[in-house]
């Protein structure tokens, strides 16, 4: 049986599966199907999932999404978090269409593999195959736990394009790999399902920058999947900035796996959206590897912003350490929920978590959620987290000095924040990140 | 320049002062003393406009007009600096960006052009040379991780900077070792002019060795009980505060 809220996408994928990436591979058609089926028998998530109880997705059933044409949009100026030429890579997607004609790729090499996924689909389908659905699976896939991610469910059945990078071993590419994705819509509210699949081998490195943005100020759903092997003693520096439009609803799920000493650093900052939610499982499966998990949000308005993270350490000497910090005014609501799992052989497993909410305004509210799940006994796992208005004492002491009390407000506001952006490792992304909090504050 | 009339504040339901008289002329130091929790902090926290505390009678002039009718950031402009007995740490705000927002702030209200980096940079640089501070200050969060010393030579960097017209030191000279102290004194002994006033709250004399006050006031349960020259300074080292407890009581 078909839930109400999910009815609509299931007759797109009727309408669509013959345009979709991939379309004549009968394992990604069996993919897909699973998916689907998952998706319509869990329905659109609602507050009575234990993992979306603080999350309503209501506002989203009550929009007629159409489905995107990315073709017919021109973009005269793109986007971009980078000085120029601080970039070889950039590809851009355009309501979850990729746009070769607004995208350069220089750093094409034996072992270094940038493009497309439906292009990828296209010229070494296996590689896909082997990984495809298998980090993040949705549809019941053999053996494995497929979890309660009904809107993963729904990005495989419907998966767009979006970026595909495979690293070969050793191969490293130095400069960032921007992804920029633009939503645009007008009257018509349009859904679009990003897929992208990150493949580093052994010992490789690479900066993927996703940037997610809207054009023309209609309602849009992005509903994006991406997909993380990072094998041993590889590195991959993962920065999102998701600022799109006060009509959008934007969903992300990422599942990465860590390989023996290998380091996933992600950092993603939220400002847009009526609607966000960044959803980030971690394995960490190999001994020493080690992930950070970092954010910062900026929310005003009704807007909602969740942070949802699972980190599962499943073999010994295992790290991450995950710190996410938001400002919310009027009556915007965040929530985060975090899930550490140490698994029974994690031995000397290390995991930190910290949540650090700013309440500027008294109707502004957070809801934090941490689950520590231990099985190991030799093991360091902390949570903590704060919500509280700005430092009165702090406040004071800036306007005894003659700063007045709006300047002294954004002068601790963004103190607050830029310390997150202090650890970002891509110098040439820092501006642009402080710039985005300077914006904010000003508006 | 300061004229304190009668004033009587109280906290949290609580009269902290209970009436006092105090005039300071333009150039003159004066210098209040008094045993810990007899209010000289309350003072000092009402002439800069801190919340909390209730004005229930009296009035305080400044150059002839209401200060307690000004926010803290317009008193701070028209000339008005606390040197806080606990400096405030600000993380994540650099002292240099702290220091140049503060200067350019007060500049904006009185109708002066803003000072640019590098014109705040070579004033900065000077004033750091004159009072022994470390550049390295200048770079770190405001008061984070700084020593007790190394707070109070910020505040002391701070009013070099920022010019006031009345400055007010609340036990500035506390936990200082001798050096800092110095180092404190010549800091406000620069600062000294004929349209500059000072109230410099101490619990010790021997700062008052060095800032010699126009007049010096103990404060005691919330009065100003006596009054008198730079000498009674000296009495009250060899007497202590004891006698006091009783007049105020
Ligand atoms: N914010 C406050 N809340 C409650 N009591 C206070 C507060 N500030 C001062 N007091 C009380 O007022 C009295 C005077 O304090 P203070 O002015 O700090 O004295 P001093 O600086 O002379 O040591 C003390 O009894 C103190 O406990
Ligand atoms: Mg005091």
């Amino acid at each position: 049986m078909t839930t109400a809220g999910a009815q609509p996408f299931v007759e797109q994928y009727g309408a669509l599966k013959g345009a979709l990436p991939g379309v004549g591979l009968p394992w990604l058609a069996e993919l897909r199907e699973a998916g689907l089926a998952r998706f319509a028998s869990l329905g659109l998530p609602t507050p009575r999932d234990e993992s979306w109880k603080y999350t309503n997705l209501r506002p989203l059933e009550k929009v007629a999404f159409g489905t995107p044409n990315g073709e017919a949009v021109s973009i005269d100026r793109l986007p971009s978090l980078l000085p120029a030429g601080a970039s070889e890579n950039r590809l851009v997607f355009v309501n979850g269409h990729y746009r070769a004609d607004l995208s350069t790729l220089k750093s094409l090499r034996e072992g270094v593999e940038i493009g497309s996924l439906a292009a990828g689909l296209e010229r070494s389908p296996e590689t896909v195959a082997e990984y495809l659905g298998q980090i993040a699976p949705a549809g019941g896939a053999a053996g494995e736990q497929p979890g309660e991610q009904p809107l993963l469910a729904l990005n495989t059945a419907l998966s767009g394009d979006g970026l595909m990078l495979r690293l070969g071993r050793g191969a490293k590419v130095k400069t960032p790999i921007e992804v920029i994705f633009i939503g645009a819509a007008t009257e018509q509210a349009l859904a679009y399902h990003p897929r992208n699949l990150i493949v580093l081998e052994p010992e490789s490195q690479a900066v993927v920058i996703e940037h997610h943005v809207s054009l023309g100020g209609g309602a849009t759903f992005a509903n994006s999947a991406t997909e993380i092997e990072l094998g041993d003693g590889a590195l991959l520096h993962h920065y999102k900035m998701q600022a799109e439009g006060p009509e959008t609803f934007h969903v992300s799920t990422v599942h990465a796996r860590v390989g023996r000493d290998a380091h996933y650093d992600s950092f993603g900052m939220s400002l847009g959206s009526r609607l966000s939610r960044n959803e980030v499982s971690v394995r960490l499966n190999g001994q020493g590897a080690n992930c950070h998990l970092n954010g910062a949000y900026m929310v005003r308005g009704k807007q909602h912003c969740d942070t949802t993270t699972l980190v599962e350490h499943l073999v010994p000497r295992t790290s991450c350490r995950e710190v996410f910090k938001g400002v919310l005014d009027d009556e915007a609501r965040a929530v985060f929920q975090g899930r550490i799992v140490v698994h029974p052989d994690a031995q000397q497993s290390d995991g930190h978590q910290l949540s650090k909410a700013m309440l500027l305004s008294e109707r502004a509210e957070i809801d934090i959620k941490p689950e520590l799940e231990i099985y190991a006994d030799d093991v360091k796992c902390s949570h903590g987290a704060t919500a509280g208005d700005l430092d009165h004492e702090a406040l004071f002491y800036l306007r005894s000095r003659g700063l007045p009390e709006g300047p002294a407000r954004r002068l601790l506001i963004e103190a607050f924040l830029t310390e997150s952006i202090e650890a970002i490792a891509a110098e040439d992304l820092c501006p642009a990140f402080l710039a985005s909090i300077a914006d904010w504050l000003k508006t | 320049m300061l004229e304190i009339k009668n004033l009587h504040v109280t906290v949290e339901d609580k009269e902290i002062l209970k009436g006092i008289d105090l005039t300071i002329m333009p150039g003159e130091i004066h210098a209040v003393m008094g045993p810990n929790g007899s209010g000289k902090s309350t003072l000092a926290y009402i002439m800069t406009g801190r919340e909390g505390y209730e004005v229930t009678e009296g009035e305080v002039l400044y150059q002839g007009r209401d200060l307690l009718a000004m926010a803290p950031e317009e008193r701070a402009a028209e000339g008005v600096f606390l040197a806080f007995q606990y400096p405030v740490e600000i993380p994540g705000v650099p002292n240099t960006t702290f220091l140049k927002e503060a200067v350019n702030a007060q500049r904006r209200h009185r109708g002066e052009d803003e000072l640019d980096a590098m014109q705040f940079l070579k004033v900065v640089r000077q004033k750091v040379k004159e009072l022994g501070i470390a550049d390295e200050m200048l770079k770190r969060a405001v008061n984070v991780g700084f020593s007790g010393g190394e707070k109070k030579r910020n505040e002391m960097l701070q009013m070099a900077l920022l010019e006031p017209r009345l400055a007010v030191l609340d036990e500035t000279d506390s936990g200082l070792d001798i050096d800092a102290l110095k180092a404190v004194a010549d800091g406000v002994n620069a600062l000294r002019a004929p349209d500059r006033s000072m109230l410099v709250i101490t619990h010790y004399q021997r700062l008052l060795d060095h800032i010699v006050p126009d007049k010096v006031h103990v404060l005691a349960g919330g009065r100003i009980v006596r009054s008198g020259g730079k000498d009674l300074a000296r009495e009250l080292e060899r007497t202590g505060y004891a006698e006091f407890a009783t007049v105020a009581a």
